[in-house]
């Protein structure tokens, strides 16, 4: 039975490669389909205008415009492959390099955001879904509607404007205090300057899953073994922590891992609000500027992200639901 | 007065408020337009509810102007990325396994690579401006509702009524417009409300970024974008009142897909 298993899960790995192959050559596609001209974004038009046919021979080579497409998506792949990425065309230094950096810095805002917005998240979902009627269930719907109708960024000004600018508790922008250099750069300087951050992405998080679990928890409060259990006089948190705590995390994870690529999204708009030097930010950058090796890499490595999220869920899922594991049908 | 009635009335009631913003919004284009220097960088008063910019320019137009677009966008790109989820699921479920897997891939492709990303890709390559946020939304948004009518479909394919048909010699597209359309009504419409608001967040978060329509025109995305310069100055009502107008709209638009389904399916009453 756990062969079954394992071949499972390498059906979902090769399956997994082919989507993130294929998101590359979306991207790669979109890009060269793209009518910005890199030369005239990057360079303007007026230093154009006053350089020589051989220089403006050289820029076209730097920034990729000649030469057939197959030919330069192949030999990206290649060399992706090897682990070499390429050199970003704004940044000028080695693609890995400047990711390197940037990753750090997202991964730790996604990783808060993810953990706090998922555990608030079952929290709340649970108390509404066990308190069903009472104001605290209407509370948490009409939160979770308000939340996900407000756009991110919108929710990171305000938050800006409140802790930022009025109360001036919190910094304005940017990951590290500015004028310091990068040794002085203390370990409690990064968290002060990922708290807004952090708190934008946690707070918008909550109401997918939030929502998801209290439907979840209605349903497992309308079953039979909770009626018997009822009926047998538990009640509160020893009921839940009995009957519905092991029911509810299996839908909750699922959908928490899925949600990485919502988290990755709003990640995106946050760290424009705050100028947090990140992936997202990268990506803005790199689209603005046609930065092609970039842009490529940013676009694999969020989707390889994203679906490693949806095949971790896959895996857990297993080692939670016991029926999984001993090679049962999935539902 | 019965439930079904109080859901008709508050669809109607939402539907009223957005169709008055959209006409106030195309009532407002000129006004939005109109620099006063003489009258900058007011804070909210009577006069003017929401204050106006460095150049004078009056908020509350801007405000209708920016949501009047971005509602329009909304229902283009939603009702085009609706009626794609409804063929493409239908087809994937009925014309056999290689146009499942094919679309079934797409689907995961496509709600694989984040939204943001993917709409910055599309955007780039239509060469930004409306253009490219309008087809970049519309070819993001359908994957969610296709699977759910997907699932739908396989499910209802082997429903007695569709067997029989089938026995009875009718051909696929007989069944499929006689048959499953019909019963997919609902859910598309619900679902096709439901889009509409990730539709118009997803267009401000794009436009906010500087990958969607052009500065000149006054929508909400570009709206904030420009308040976050003057933010730090403490000029709050540049950026929260067009973005609370946004929530408010978005709102709406749930609330009102919401009493679409409750109307449609009588079962989720009991929710």
């Amino acid at each position: 039975m756990a062969r079954q298993w394992s071949i499972r899960i390498g059906k979902k790995i090769i399956y997994m490669l082919l989507l993130v192959a294929a998101a590359s050559i979306l991207t790669f596609v979109l890009m060269k389909a793209s009518p910005v001209d890199p030369l005239q974004a990057n360079v303007g038009q007026a230093a154009l205008g006053s350089m020589s046919q051989e220089q403006i021979g050289k820029l076209r080579e730097y920034w990729g415009v000649d030469g057939s497409p197959i030919n330069q998506y192949v030999s990206w792949a290649a060399d992706f492959i090897r682990g070499d990425m390429g050199t970003s065309l704004l940044y000028r230094r080695p693609v890995s390099e400047v990711l390197g950096v940037k990753l750090m810095n997202s991964l730790v805002l996604m990783v808060i955001a993810w953990i706090l917005s998922g555990i608030l998240g079952l929290v709340l979902g649970v108390v509404s879904g066990m308190n069903r009627g009472r104001w605290i269930e209407r509370i948490v719907k009409g939160y979770c509607l308000l939340i996900s109708s407000t756009p991110t960024f919108w929710l990171a000004l305000l938050l800006l404007l409140v802790f930022g600018v009025w109360l001036k508790i919190l910094p304005i922008g940017l990951s590290v205090p500015i004028g310091v250099e990068a040794s002085g750069v203390t370990i409690w300087d990064r968290v002060y300057h990922a708290i807004l951050p952090a708190m934008t992405l946690s707070i918008t998080g909550v109401s997918n899953i939030a929502l998801h679990t209290r439907e979840k928890m209605i349903e497992i409060m309308d079953s039979d073994y909770i009626m018997f259990a009822r009926a047998r006089g538990l009640r509160g948190i020893r009921l839940f922590r009995q009957h519905g705590f092991r029911n509810v995390l299996l839908p909750a994870i699922t959908l928490h891992f899925a949600a990485i690529s919502e988290i990755f999204g709003g990640s995106v708009l946050v760290e424009q609000v705050f100028s947090y030097p990140g992936l997202g930010q990268a990506a803005v950058t790199a689209g603005l500027g046609s930065d092609l090796p970039l842009l490529m890499a940013i676009a694999v490595i969020s989707a390889l992200i994203v679906f490693s999220g949806n095949m971790l869920a896959d895996i857990l899922y297993g080692i939670v639901d016991p029926r999984i594991r001993r090679g049962g049908v999935r539902r | 007065m019965n439930r079904r009635k109080k859901v008709f009335i508050s669809l109607l009631a939402s539907s009223l408020i957005l169709l008055a913003i959209c006409i106030g919004g195309m009532f407002c284009a000129d006004t939005a337009r109109l620099t006063d220097f003489s009258r900058k960088n007011l804070s909210p008063s009577l006069d003017c509810l929401f204050g106006t910019d460095w150049m004078g320019r009056d908020m509350l137009a801007r405000t209708l102007r920016g949501l009047s677009i971005s509602i329009l966008l909304g229902i283009l790109t939603a009702a085009a990325s609706a009626v794609t989820a409804l063929i493409l699921g239908v087809v994937s479920a009925t014309l056999g396994k290689a146009a499942d897997t094919v679309i079934t891939f797409c689907i995961d492709l496509i709600m694989g690579i984040p939204h943001i990303l993917l709409l910055i890709l599309i955007s780039v390559a239509m060469g930004k401006g409306f253009k490219g946020v309008a087809l970049g939304i519309a070819l993001t948004h359908w994957p969610s509702l296709a699977r759910l009518i997907r699932a739908e479909v396989i499910q209802l394919r082997e429903s007695p009524y569709i067997l029989i048909a089938e026995k009875m010699g009718k051909s696929k597209w007989y069944i499929a417009r006689k048959h499953l359309i019909p019963h997919l009504m609902s859910q598309f419409l619900v679902g096709l409300v439901l889009i509409f608001p990730h539709a118009v967040l997803h267009e401000s978060s794009i436009t906010f970024l500087g990958f969607g329509l052009s500065s000149e025109q006054p929508a909400i995305g570009i709206i904030l974008s420009e308040s976050m310069k003057y933010l730090i100055t403490g000029k709050w009502w540049l950026a929260l009142f067009p973005g609370a107008m946004l929530v408010l709209v978005v709102v709406l638009f749930y609330k009102a897909g919401e009493n679409l389904r409750k109307l449609t399916e009588p079962g989720s009453v009991h929710e």
